[in-house]
């Protein structure tokens, strides 16, 4: 059996349809409603109420904590002050990628991170000789996501404290109904929207009070569909869709560096020794062979191609999760990873890998699109990311 | 100094601004001129009462182009539309028709009226699709005059001809019938639930002065399927924070490429010399010239009023004189203590996240046809009703709620003509109405505001108070929209553009009439 999240006696009363899907061992809703589109709004207009739960979280303590985490990712890890969150990948010693997630200075010598993957055997590995406790608290930590325009609002009424003052990346405690909540500006939707960390033996708590004081806010429980539409706008990395760490790969091709991934300013080349610091040097030094790049594919083009058997063009309603190979002159230059029709923007954009020289925004190229079993080309474009970065994420 | 302009739009409702911003996009220097203290013309989110704000007039987005919101990048500044996917309609009896997002939800809901409509549904669903997918590059395209033999017509009526040719007999055949059939018969051919009738022939009958049995609804169907092709790309909906967002967020990229936008500024005549248009008059007596002059404002106000009869070839004046505007609707905006109970499904649900039509029986339609026929508002009006709280929360305060209701029939030409009191009774008339489905709804209302078509004509200048600058009729429609031969944003004045809803293809939020016009201004090198 899957195992349930805190907060299942909540979300399971909300599915309409039986829209349940994995993730690290858990089951999580893809979509409560029939459909996911009003859920992907909130995002975007109000607030959007996530179950991030299965996320895995380690507690790093102890005199040489911040040394453990930065012999372990590319950011600076000393650097940060108490308080604050970093976004880091962290490499193998051949500067691949093994994961991506955060890590927050809970106080001088605590933090905690996140990972996509377990992670307590390499945190192991590299603490020889190193005065630190790591603890897995993936279990007893429940975690929400609060995501929208309207989310400090509702946070705020929620935990009787105002945000404000609370910066992008930026974390503080405080109290929901009287328990004690971790809050961080911190998402996956690229809005305005906090993360709020919670003991799970009264992670409910946390979402009743929520969802009280956000119903006049339009609060919105969403599922996984919602949130990848959002990430796809927000031009956000998916391991094992947008890469593939280099502890799963099987060939060497299959690994990234954070260069490789356009994840260069997560690097930070001259700090104290960390794993991969060589071979990320040496690639510095020559430049990246690969770049991870936005793409648009051209309405009018793909328009025509749907116009050439007599249909209207028929749009992916929710993200997609496969390759899709990227030409220029007929010649493949790279592969798309994941993508979507952003309902916001109203455009068709994608995430992808291409060979560095094409790389630059503006490069023009094509991408397969399958129109009526066959295969055909697309007129499409390299875009900067994100593509949709409002004020409000950071203001 | 006095500065000149390469354009001047007279006029910032939505038309006039994605004209303004397609020529300053293209590099022009484009002044927009409102007369209003704010942008949008009908398109405007107005805090009438305290905290709540007020899509004053149009009140939902159905085919706002998405190229439009593309080449103006409209998100970045502040667009989003969000999804109003169900319609209930209560009945008499208690009961209620749904039509809800969720395919199979709909089809079990007609089931249970009509297992026999339910599977027309589908049928009828598919050949609405062809057809509007037949109509739609129409929309797209700036009208050929078939009386020309001017190359560029020419190339138009070819193109238009190997379109009509590609959709083979059976299609060209039912869209035929659908331009000239009344919706009600047309609908009587797939449907037996009158209910069912009655609610999707309603959208036939909108912004028009005719009833679901006269002849020529049945083409208005199709505007409401052209915005389900294009459902997949959600180009219809509510606008977050109001029809005055898509307004606003227009006017900021008209800005972002350099166009000025004065509000406050109304324009009492074009200026003319020797024929041709040089520049605008203010109500003021500025004068302010220009390469050319775009006005966005309504056949009658353009010509009748800013040009003036004399200046016109006789018979164009003719052709002015004679089109058509017969404003039959009316609006009434409520600020709600809270929702409305709707006896037939009580409580709150998603069905208060969709419209709510009034529109019980085809001949409930028609009687609200028959009073207005004679002159009156109707006894009970049909009525479309949306709650734009429920959608976006951002326009009342947390747990209040405002409440949409759009009316028909409020003809312009009351007898008696319309008056404060007239005015009030037709806002009792729509109260009493609703509140028969939804007994809760008097006890409610924190603020009432009541809109005649006089209204609608005195506040936004829509003549006749008719929504779409000029009914949606087939005989006003492509290559006549406003006037035979001068259907392609070009005037009998020369350097005198117009690019308002009373030109091809004109009616709702679509911006197509401001981009086709931009860009035939483009094409002749202005």
């Amino acid at each position: 059996m899957l195992r349930e999240t805190p907060f299942h006696p909540r979300t399971a009363a909300l599915m309409e349809g039986q829209a349940w899907r994995r993730w690290a061992g858990y089951v999580v809703a893809s979509a409560y409603e029939l459909s996911h589109e009003r859920e992907y709004h909130a995002v975007r207009s109000a607030a959007a109420l996530f179950d991030v739960s299965p996320l895995y979280k380690y507690l790093i303590r102890g005199r040489d904590a911040a040394r453990l985490l930065d012999r372990i990712v590319t950011r600076d890890v000393a650097a940060c002050k108490v308080g604050q969150v970093l976004y880091t990948p962290w490499c193998d010693a051949r500067g691949k990628v093994i994961d991506d997630g955060t890590i927050s200075r809970l106080d001088e010598a605590t933090f905690r991170m996140t990972a996509a993957d377990p992670s307590i055997r390499w945190l192991h590995l590299n603490a020889t000789g190193l005065d630190v406790a790591i603890e897995d608290v993936s279990e007893r930590t429940a975690a929400l996501s609060l995501q929208g325009p309207n989310a400090r609002a509702i946070l705020e009424l929620a935990c009787g404290q105002p945000l404000s003052a609370l910066r992008y990346f930026r974390l503080t405690t405080g109290k929901i109904r009287g328990v004690p909540v971790t809050i961080s500006r911190t998402g996956y939707t690229g809005d305005l929207g906090y993360e709020v960390w919670i003991d799970a033996g009264q992670a409910l708590v946390a979402w009743d009070a929520l969802v009280e004081v956000g119903t006049g806010y339009g609060i919105t429980p969403a599922g996984m569909l919602a949130l990848d539409l959002a990430r796809n706008e927000a031009g956000l990395l998916l391991i094992e869709v947008d890469y593939i760490s280099a502890h799963h790969a099987v060939i060497d091709a299959q690994t990234s560096t954070p260069f490789e991934l356009s994840l260069g300013w997560t690097v930070a080349l001259d700090k104290e020794r960390f794993i991969g610091q060589d071979a990320l040097r040496a690639e510095y030094a020559r430049g990246p062979a690969w770049r991870f790049v936005g793409i648009e594919i051209d309405w009018v083009s793909l328009e025509r191609l749907y116009a050439d058997v007599g249909l209207p063009p028929k749009l992916p309603t929710t993200a997609w999760r496969t390759s899709v190979p990227l030409y220029v002159g007929g010649q493949q230059v790279g592969y798309a990873t994941s993508g979507c029709w952003s309902p916001l923007l109203k455009r068709y954009i994608a995430l992808a890998h291409v060979e560095a020289p094409y790389g630059e925004p503006g490069t023009a190229l094509e991408m397969e699109v399958t129109v009526e079993h066959r295969r055909r080309r697309a007129a499409a474009a390299v875009r900067p990311l994100p593509f949709f970065n409002p004020e409000r994420k950071r203001a | 100094m006095a500065q000149t302009w390469d354009a001047i739009i007279i006029g910032g409702g939505h038309n006039g601004l994605v004209t303004a911003a397609y020529l300053a996009r293209a590099g022009r220097k484009v002044l927009v001129l409102e007369r209003r203290y704010r942008v949008g013309g009908a398109a405007v989110s107005e805090e009438i009462y305290p905290g709540f704000k007020f899509s004053v007039f149009a009140y939902v987005v159905r085919l706002l182009r998405p190229e439009i919101i593309r080449d103006l990048d409209l998100p970045r500044h502040g667009l989003e539309i969000l999804p109003l996917e169900s319609t209930i309609t209560p009945m008499d009896n208690g009961d209620y028709l749904g039509a809800w997002g969720d395919p199979d939800k709909t089809r079990r809901e007609i089931s249970r009226h009509s297992p026999r409509d339910a599977e027309a549904m589908v049928q009828f669903g598919r050949l609405m699709h062809h057809m509007a997918q037949a109509v739609k590059p129409i929309l797209g395209m700036i009208p050929p005059d078939p009386t020309s033999l001017s190359p560029r017509d020419l190339l138009g009526l070819l193109k238009l001809g190997r379109h009509f040719r590609s959709l083979g007999p059976e299609h060209v055949h039912a869209l035929y019938k659908l331009m000239t059939m009344s919706s009600a018969d047309y609908l009587d051919e797939w449907y037996e639930t009158d209910v069912l009738k009655a609610t999707k022939s309603a959208s036939g009958i909108i912004g028009t002065f005719l009833g679901p049995r006269s002849p020529g609804t049945a083409y208005v169907l199709l505007h409401h399927y052209m915005g389900e092709i294009d459902g997949s790309f959600r180009a219809w909906g509510f606008a977050k924070g109001g029809t005055g967002a898509i307004s606003e967020s227009i006017a900021g990229a008209a800005r972002r490429f350099g166009a000025e936008i004065r509000t406050d500024a109304p324009v009492a005549h074009v200026l003319l010399k020797r024929g041709r248009a040089t520049g605008v008059v203010l109500e003021n007596g500025d004068e302010l010239r220009a390469r050319i002059v775009v006005s966005s404002l309504d056949p009658h106000r353009t010509f009748l009023q800013l040009v003036g009869e004399s200046e016109l070839p006789d018979d164009f004046a003719a052709d002015i004189l004679r089109y058509k505007f017969r404003g039959s609707s009316g609006k009434v905006n409520l600020a709600l203590d809270e929702l409305p109970n709707f006896t037939c499904l009580p409580g709150v649900g998603p069905h208060l996240r969709g419209a709510i039509s009034i529109s019980p029986s085809v001949d409930y339609l028609e009687h609200a046809y028959d009073d207005a026929k004679y002159g009156e508002f109707s006894r009970h009006p049909y009525m479309d009703v949306i709650i734009p709280s429920m959608i976006d929360p951002h326009m009342a305060p947390p747990g209040k709620h405002v409440l949409s209701i759009f009316v028909q029939y409020a003809p312009y030409n009351l007898t008696g003509g319309w008056t404060d009191a007239k005015r009030e009774a037709f806002g009792d008339t729509v109260v009493d109405t609703l509140s028969h489905y939804a007994p809760n709804l008097k006890q409610a209302i924190l603020h009432r505001q009541v809109i005649t078509p006089a209204d609608i004509e005195r506040i936004t200048g829509l003549t006749e108070g008719n929504i779409f600058q000029g009914e949606l009729a087939l005989q006003q429609l492509f290559f006549l929209r406003p006037a035979p031969r001068w259907a392609k944003y070009n005037t009998p004045i020369r350097r005198l553009y117009q690019c308002g809803s009373g030109t091809h293809p004109g009616g709702g939020i679509m911006g197509a009439s401001g981009r086709l016009a931009a860009l035939r201004i483009l094409g002749d090198g202005r």
